[in-house]
């Protein structure tokens, strides 16, 4: 496919500030040790504005311009459906602190959803209130620690990882001050052995991503945690890679006590370019009463609030959590109902093992076996002709496709990790894997060289870090270095 | 596909989950078409008074503002909304500038240097700020208002389990409602990493006197701050803030039940590598055009990993769209506009409330932004009921949390609100027995 991204030159709307300053009389009714002089924003006619805009998000690439096979990140269609209901009044004006009486609707659909949650893991309680999954991570970290402190155990203060663990949660655990023990893997799986070795009285929790986040699964999930809690440690699982799961086992069913759901993956909420997410956080019966207040009640007849839980571990975001994209969820979900997500996993599974099929002749993929909801090839073999994956990644914009994931996780060299979702065609599969092999086979320089086709070409990151421009403030202090100004 | 795999059926891709850990589905009912999902929700979401039908006086840290239609046409552009975080600048430059722009439109609001592109909310960017106050000083107690939203308090004390740091609570002025400055006096000390102070704060009251908090602060001073009020009260930047955050969702975002909202961070550039979240940094591709990308990640958790600055890696990207939007749609002229519209709105409610028999408003004397203290000589109750029954919605109410305010609720009013709603307000509070 041929394909050229917009090209503006497009202005900075700060380039257009006024310098202009307000009376002091407009602003009577404000203190006047608090007055504020001058306030230096761009003032731009509103279509001009609306043009902006316009221009700057034809250089920007979604799931609604093409392919996303961003491994982790689960990109799929986001129903538009769903977007039209976020937006009705009584969903977006809808106060956090209104009485109860009044938000019965919302209330009703964020009770069902934790009941749906709680099905599709395998678990007995579900808060809805971490804002994203890293933010579950925190929360989950938090009930941990809560029900060790609880059974007057305070001398837990390590977490165990896998070398293939997403980056979030090394740093959740950092976060919370503990120390991270990283279990390293064999054949692309946790090491039965290392685990044995590397738990103890000091563990508080293993973190595991099943399948991982090499897409493969970890068989022995039984025995790991047999192991983890012959310890008295917790399980926790991280929930990035529900899409390859739903309907055909569940972290509960797998033994683990504590997840989360990531809704901008597996239930499709839209990313917004880094966020909104939601990361509800599941639990077993016996930490129910840790979950953050309030619980969501339903007495037969109201739904409501109860802030009265003693061991709760307190909040960890302010209100409820992100109920316009929960609603969301909640939409998807009951569109695809049971049958619905089932097919899901199987779809993204299908997927994901035919484009792996269709490219491990031509870019290695380590370890053997089935794949699930995504793979991880490596880029090594272009290493002789001096290209490195990241120049693949970006020759592949230049045929309108976004690029993998890239050198993660770590323990792949040059990898890429591609997530095809089950949105995707068996056409859009094989276009993507002819244009991949296409391009291992292309004039290294053009490699290199990549970009062609996008709205700039190669971005200088290393300068941006070494020189950090954060904002126009900064920009005009730097200009005035530059011109030798004071 | 399966059989130029050599597979025979779906369910041989799913022969490495043991039987032991197999499920047999997902005890839901079949799926629904979009008609039939729509009607659904749309019929249970019809449960719920919107602020819409209902005069509703509710603030406390969000506020229904009126959003030009411009703003949420911008952010309902797909290629915005169905992207993910720009890992790839060269194809993300689209959302990278409009987030640089962004920054820029905080820094000026909050007169810092450096700002990133969220946090998930006021509360959580007022919990990592005291995580950084704590990197740049390396102590550990963290002085905070009493006159603060128990949601954030809360919040603060989740954020700050790890490092094991104290929270101390000082008293506010019980005639002004602002922070106390001789208890802030006899609050801080040796091991004081910041001093957090709003403005305006919980019960809608200025702090007049932020410029004297300054002087009593250790090294770092934290400003929490509406970013609709900056409009037209001075920078805290300009009064010596080391790091301004705030919620956002004045700026142009739905209130949304409570979520998704966006957490406003910013701080001088002599902090900004122990800054959390994403940032945005200008500069040029290898062609020399202008550019932008995601930099200083050595501070993210994909690389930093457990000494990251922090773990957030979703944020709240769209909605700082949508403030940015909001901004560039408004302009300095339409924002004081609106800030001021606020401030005259809420001065002539309490002066409508003041003169009823049972109610007191504001009860805190000085300026305020948007909302005020309004005191009852009924339990307030019963008059949140009677507000209710006559299709109002009355402040939030404080007794609960703040009992020495007696029978006290906290009202907000924006330029949302029509005569006919303050006049079936001030009806309603006139006839509570």
């Amino acid at each position: 496919m041929t394909f050229r991204q917009a090209r503006y030159d497009e202005p900075l709307l700060c380039e257009r500030t006024g310098q202009k300053k307000d009376s002091e009389a407009d602003l009577f009714d404000v203190p006047v040790s608090l007055r504020r002089e001058s306030l230096a924003l761009p003032q731009v006619p509103e279509h001009e504005v609306v043009r902006h805009y316009t221009r700057l998000s034809q250089m920007n690439f979604g799931i609604d311009t093409g392919f996303y096979p961003l491994g982790s990140c689960t990109m799929k269609f986001n129903p538009k459906f769903a977007e039209e209901l976020a937006r009705l009044p009584e969903m977006a004006r809808v106060h956090p602190d209104q009485d109860p009486s009044t938000v019965q609707g919302i209330l009703q659909i964020l009770f069902e959803l934790q009941g749906i949650l709680a099905k599709i893991s395998g678990m007995d309680a579900v808060t809805l209130q971490p804002a994203a999954g890293a933010q579950g991570e925190f929360t989950g970290l938090l009930l941990a620690r809560a029900y060790h402190l609880d059974r007057g155990d305070a001398g837990r203060n390590e977490v165990l990882l896998p070398d293939t663990a997403h980056g979030t949660n090394f740093a959740s655990v950092g976060m919370l001050g503990y120390h991270v023990r990283e279990i390293p893997s064999t054949d692309g799986r946790v090491d039965l052995k290392a685990l044995e070795a590397g738990v103890s009285e000091k563990t508080l929790a293993l973190m595991l991503t099943n399948p991982n986040t090499l897409g493969i699964f970890e068989e022995e999930a039984v025995e790991i945690a047999r192991i983890v809690h012959d310890a008295g440690a917790l399980l926790y699982y991280d929930g990035a890679n529900f899409n390859a799961i739903l309907g055909k086992t569940s972290p509960g069913k797998m033994g683990f006590d504590i997840t989360h759901f990531n809704t901008h993956k597996t239930f499709t909420t839209p990313h917004g370019g880094g966020g909104p997410g939601a990361g509800p956080v599941g639990v077993k019966a016996f930490l129910e009463g840790f979950l953050p207040v309030p619980i969501l009640t339903f007495d037969g007849r109201a739904y409501g609030l109860d802030w009265d839980r003693p061991k709760s571990i307190g909040k960890v975001r302010a209100w409820l959590g992100n109920s316009a994209l929960l609603l969301r969820a909640y939409a998807y979900i009951i569109s695809q109902g049971s049958d619905g997500l089932e097919h899901v996993s199987e779809r993204a599974v299908l997927n994901a093992n035919y484009l792996r099929h269709r490219l491990e002749k031509h870019l290695p993929v380590p370890f053997s076996g089935l794949r699930k909801h995504e793979f991880v090839a490596s880029g090594k073999p272009l290493k002789a002709k001096g290209v490195r994956t990241m120049d693949l990644a970006k020759r592949l914009m230049d045929y309108g496709f976004h690029p993998p994931t890239v050198y993660f996780p770590h323990l792949v060299d040059e990898a890429l990790m591609i997530e095809p979702t089950e949105t995707e065609s068996k056409e859009t599969l094989d276009a993507f894997a002819d244009t991949l092999i296409h391009i291992t086979e292309e004039d290294p320089e053009l490699l290199k060289s990549a970009p062609h086709n996008a709205a700039v070409a190669r971005v200088d990151e290393v300068q941006a870090a070494r020189e950090p421009i954060l904002s126009w403030r900064m920009l005009q202090k730097t200009k005035g270095i530059h011109r030798g100004e004071p | 596909m399966l059989q130029a795999m050599g597979l025979t059926s779906i369910d041989d891709l799913f022969a490495d989950i043991p039987a032991s850990v197999r499920t047999p589905g997902i005890d839901l009912p079949r799926g629904l078409d979009e008609q039939d999902v729509v009607r659904h929700v749309t019929a249970t979401l019809r449960k719920n008074r919107s602020m819409e039908t209902m005069p509703t006086f509710l603030g406390a840290g969000l506020y229904d503002h009126f959003v030009p239609a411009s703003v949420r046409a911008i952010a309902s552009r797909a290629e915005f909304y169905t992207a993910y975080t720009p890992y790839q600048a060269e194809l993300s430059q689209g959302i990278l500038q409009t987030l640089w722009e962004y920054q820029s439109f905080v820094c000026e609001l909050t007169g810092m240097d450096a700002a990133n592109t969220s946090m998930y909310d006021g509360s959580t960017a007022l919990g990592e700020a005291a995580l950084m106050a704590h990197r740049i000083t390396g102590k550990r107690e963290i002085v905070i208002s009493r006159a603060l939203h128990w949601e954030k308090r809360d919040v603060l004390r989740s954020y700050t389990v790890g490092p094991g740091l104290k929270v101390v609570e000082v008293a506010y002025d019980s005639e002004t409602g602002t922070m106390d400055l001789e208890a802030l006096r006899n609050a801080v000390g040796p091991d004081t990493a910041a001093v957090y102070v709003e403005n305006p704060n919980f019960f809608g009251r200025f702090q007049e006197d932020l410029a004297d908090i300054r002087s009593i602060a250790p090294s770092v001073l934290i400003v929490g701050a509406n970013p609709l009020a900056l409009a037209v009260t001075k920078a805290p930047g300009d009064l010596g803030a080391d790091i301004v955050i705030g919620e956002g969702q004045p700026l142009g975002n739905a209130v949304n039940f409570g979520g998704p909202l966006v957490g406003i961070f910013a701080c001088t550039e002599e902090h900004m590598r122990k800054m959390p979240g994403r940032v945005i940094g200008l500069t040029r591709d290898v062609e020399g055009r202008r550019a932008f990308c995601m930099t200083l990640q050595t501070r993210e958790q994909h690389i930093r990993r457990e000494r990251a600055m922090s773990n957030i890696c979703t944020n709240e990207t769209l909605m700082a769209v949508v403030s940015a939007a909001y901004v560039a749609v408004l302009g300095p002229r339409g924002l004081r506009k609106v800030a001021l519209e606020n401030i005259r709105r809420a001065k002539q409610l309490a002066e409508r409330i003041d003169p009823l028999e049972s109610f007191e408003a504001p009860v805190f004397p000085g300026g305020h932004f948007n909302e005020f203290v309004v005191r009852s000589e009924i339990p307030y109750a019963r008059v949140h009921r009677a507000l209710l029954a006559a299709g109002v919605h009355g402040g939030l109410p404080l007794a609960a949390r703040f009992p020495e305010l007696g029978e006290a609720a906290l009202f907000a009013t924006t330029e949302v609100h029509t005569e006919a709603d303050y006049a079936r307000l001030i009806g309603a509070l006139e006839g509570v027995r």
